[in-house]
């Protein structure tokens, strides 16, 4: 379960979470939808410890635990897991290079031993399988040359192979093609699980379609101003942020 | 794979002491008197019994050192080094030339030991050691020990130290030295023929492929001495070999001088591929002490489709000035330079290559990996000449730099020259900065800071650690995330 509560937030001295409050249960999948400029991104960030953005108060528990003291390594050994709006390069690694030291740096910091590798080669390509990814895809340098909709699948492959408890994706859809909607969808819905939560960030309503959410909240001026349940996303789609950016104003 | 995983746990196991090399060996020690003049060379080339033509070779050399100036074209700065201030020859206290390892001082082999250095020959044949690696160990100023000499010359490969060498196959020696790299060359190659004291001399004959990794150690022990090592190896047609070179250094607060010279010589389609990991200490984070570097390597094509390949995996030395280079001069021989070079703290490298393409349908290749750290700079100086006669020659150029931090240099200075039309050459060139974005990136992963830098720079450097022989390759890939531990945050 992961509780927010009171968060501020600023970078370079502009504030961009303004007492920010979100509670999403264990099994649950949260869609946040908002605005460009309503802070859906830094709260992505935040979540997941990029330097930069400064707390300036409130607190952020994974299963009770200040994840605000650790560092982002540490968090994501806890189970936290960012799928990037804009995967990373990261040229002359392997995929599944990196995939593995990935792996086994989280199992480290929990004090797991190093899954063999015969095993963790045949969960790689079980995942990749699963997501349409060509196993010559696996030895490349990790996203180089990748498409949009590749890094995309990446990212779920990824999520998948590392298993968190708590999965933040941030616009996953942007960029997507139909078709590639449809797959990263289903990747995402097979992990769906009664013990993982998910916050699903968007700006529009036809992710939602696939990836059908439990709750919907909207953001504007970095705080939640209205939740509800799937059909407010569809409410939404009908009536656009307006109202809501002079709600908050 | 394995070897990022290997990269990351041998990170992990370093303390914050980076340079693990550091540690000095205490030994009897017959020196040389302070300072440099003619009875020094003298004093060397008598200690060493050589024949009268390499006295008159090295007083030749001396003289014309005299009236020979310090490059100053480089991109680094230090102070003016005084030559008078340094110990040319300083050599273990040892009875006789040792014949085996038993009579080779505890002391010395105990420091290789430390160094992980495979010199027990017994060993490695009862299968302790896995690879099988003939090494020549070079102490201060005199190689110490040559293994698996009987073996080599099974299949007639001479290696041995090159003073050995001027005592069992003069006329080798007299033919071939001095003939890539003249003895007026530069500044520092004259010092070295004047000075040298020691290093390893490797004959392959016709038609042979030598049957073992061939490397040489060279460790600087002694205080204010100087290394001047010279290092000769003959390729006759048709064969091949695999040399590896490494280096260490104790920690020292003065500036050490290290000058060598290598030459190659291959015949009609002979290769010989050449590998250096030099890890001389590098002075602290301030730029206090360390080794300036400063060698002259140059191989030499002279046969028909024969090939020489300079890997160099530079992490060490306060200063590094070296320039392995290629004369590619019979038709169709090619030259390759592949370099990853590492400069953190106050460390200054400049380092590249030399192509010149004489012959026709010659071929270069050059692929050069720059890592700045710290307050360090690091320039990459090469040059591809195509001679008029250089019909269809072809260079392929490749420098890349990585940034980690935003108080380092990198720097690129090519040059070109062409005398044939027919001539192609290729540059790229880039530069890029370990971004906080990849870092975070590898973090929201599970990654540290350090494991991720060692994985994106490891990343950078693929390409050449895949031309070092197996073996080196993870050392060199240990050494360079030691040389930049420290460096991220």
């Amino acid at each position: 379960m992961l509780e927010i509560r009171n968060l501020h937030v600023s970078i370079e001295d502009k504030k961009i979470l303004n007492g920010l409050t979100l509670t999403v249960h264990d099994g649950e999948v949260a869609a946040i939808m908002g605005p460009n400029g309503s802070g859906k991104s830094t709260l992505s960030y935040v979540i997941a410890g990029k330097p930069d953005y400064e707390v300036l108060d409130g607190e952020i528990l994974l299963d009770g635990q200040n994840v605000l003291e650790l560092e982002p390594h540490e968090r994501a050994a806890a189970g936290l897991f960012l799928a990037f709006q804009y995967p990373l390069e990261i040229p002359g690694v392997a995929t599944m290079s990196f995939l593995k030291a990935a792996m086994n740096s989280q199992r480290k910091i929990r004090g797991e031993e190093e899954m063999a590798t015969a095993d963790f080669m045949k969960a790689v390509r079980a995942a990749a399988d699963g997501l349409g990814i060509p196993q010559d895809m696996l030895r490349r340098g990790l996203n180089v040359g990748f498409s949009g909709g590749e890094k995309k699948r990446m990212e779920i492959l990824q999520m998948a192979l590392l298993a968190p408890n708590f999965c933040i994706l941030d616009e996953t859809d942007s960029g997507l093609d139909i078709d590639a909607l449809k797959i990263v969808s289903e990747g995402v819905n097979a992990l769906r699980d009664p013990k993982r939560a998910f916050l699903v960030i968007t700006h529009y309503q036809r992710l939602l379609n696939y990836i059908v959410p439990d709750s919907v909240h909207v953001m504007a001026h970095g705080q939640v101003v209205k939740s509800g349940g799937k059909e407010l996303a569809l409410e939404l789609e009908a009536t656009g942020y307006a109202d809501y950016k002079t709600l908050a104003a | 794979m394995a070897a990022v995983q290997e990269t990351v746990d041998q990170v992990k196991a370093i303390d914050v002491d980076q340079y693990k090399y550091g540690f000095s060996t205490e030994l009897e020690v017959d020196k040389a008197p302070l300072g440099l003049n003619e009875d020094i060379v003298r004093l060397i080339s008598a200690k060493k019994g050589e024949p009268e033509w390499m006295l008159e070779w090295r007083l030749d050399a001396y003289r014309r050192w005299l009236t020979m100036r310090e490059p100053t074209w480089a991109r680094v700065a230090y102070p003016k080094i005084d030559f008078n201030d340094i110990y040319y020859y300083a050599a273990p206290k040892m009875n006789a030339a040792p014949q085996t390892l038993d009579e080779v001082d505890p002391a010395i082999l105990e420091t290789y030991k430390k160094l992980g250095i495979p010199l027990r020959e017994q060993e490695i044949l009862a299968g302790v050691q896995t690879s099988k690696v003939a090494v020549d160990a070079v102490f201060d100023s005199v190689s110490v020990v040559t293994t698996f000499k009987a073996e080599l010359a099974k299949s007639g490969v001479i290696f041995c130290s090159i003073s050995e060498a001027l005592k069992e196959h003069p006329e080798l020696v007299r033919k071939y030295l001095g003939t890539v790299v003249p003895v007026t060359d530069n500044f520092y190659a004259t010092l070295n023929a004047a000075v040298f004291t020691d290093g390893s001399f490797v004959y392959i004959p016709k038609g042979v492929r030598c049957p073992m990794e061939l490397s040489t150690y060279f460790r600087i022990n002694e205080r204010n001495t100087g290394q001047f090592e010279r290092t000769l190896i003959i390729a006759e047609e048709g064969s091949y070999v695999s040399y590896l070179e490494g280096c260490t250094a104790p920690q020292r607060d003065e500036n050490q001088l290290h000058a060598a010279v290598v030459e190659l010589i291959t015949m009609d389609d002979a290769e010989i591929k050449y590998s250096t990991v030099q890890n001389w200490y590098p002075g602290d984070k301030d730029g206090k002490g360390g080794i300036y570097n400063f060698v002259t390597k140059r191989g030499d094509c002279r046969g028909k489709n024969s090939k020489i390949s300079w890997t160099q995996v530079e992490t060490g030395s306060a200063i590094t000035w070296k320039y392995p280079s290629c004369i590619l001069r019979g038709d169709g021989s090619r030259g390759e330079f592949y370099s990853i070079a590492v400069s953190n703290g106050m460390q200054q490298v400049d380092s590249g290559t030399k192509m010149i393409h004489l012959g026709k349908n010659t071929t270069s290749r050059i692929i050069s990996k720059g890592i700045s750290a710290g307050r360090s700079q690091n320039t990459y100086r090469g040059q591809v000449s195509a001679h008029r006669k250089a019909t269809n020659m072809r260079n392929f150029t490749n420098c890349d730099s990585l940034l980690i931090g935003d108080q380092c240099g990198a720097h690129t200075v090519p040059y070109m020259e062409c005398n044939n039309a027919s001539a192609v050459f290729e540059h790229e060139a880039t530069t890029s900065k370990i971004s906080e974005d990849q870092l975070f990136y590898c973090q929201q992963r599970g990654l540290n800071p350090e494991e991720a830098t060692a994985l994106i720079v490891n990343g950078f450097v693929k390409d050449v650690l895949q031309q070092l022989p197996m073996e080196f390759a993870v050392e060199a890939q240990k050494l360079i995330s030691i040389s930049l531990e420290g460096s991220v945050g």
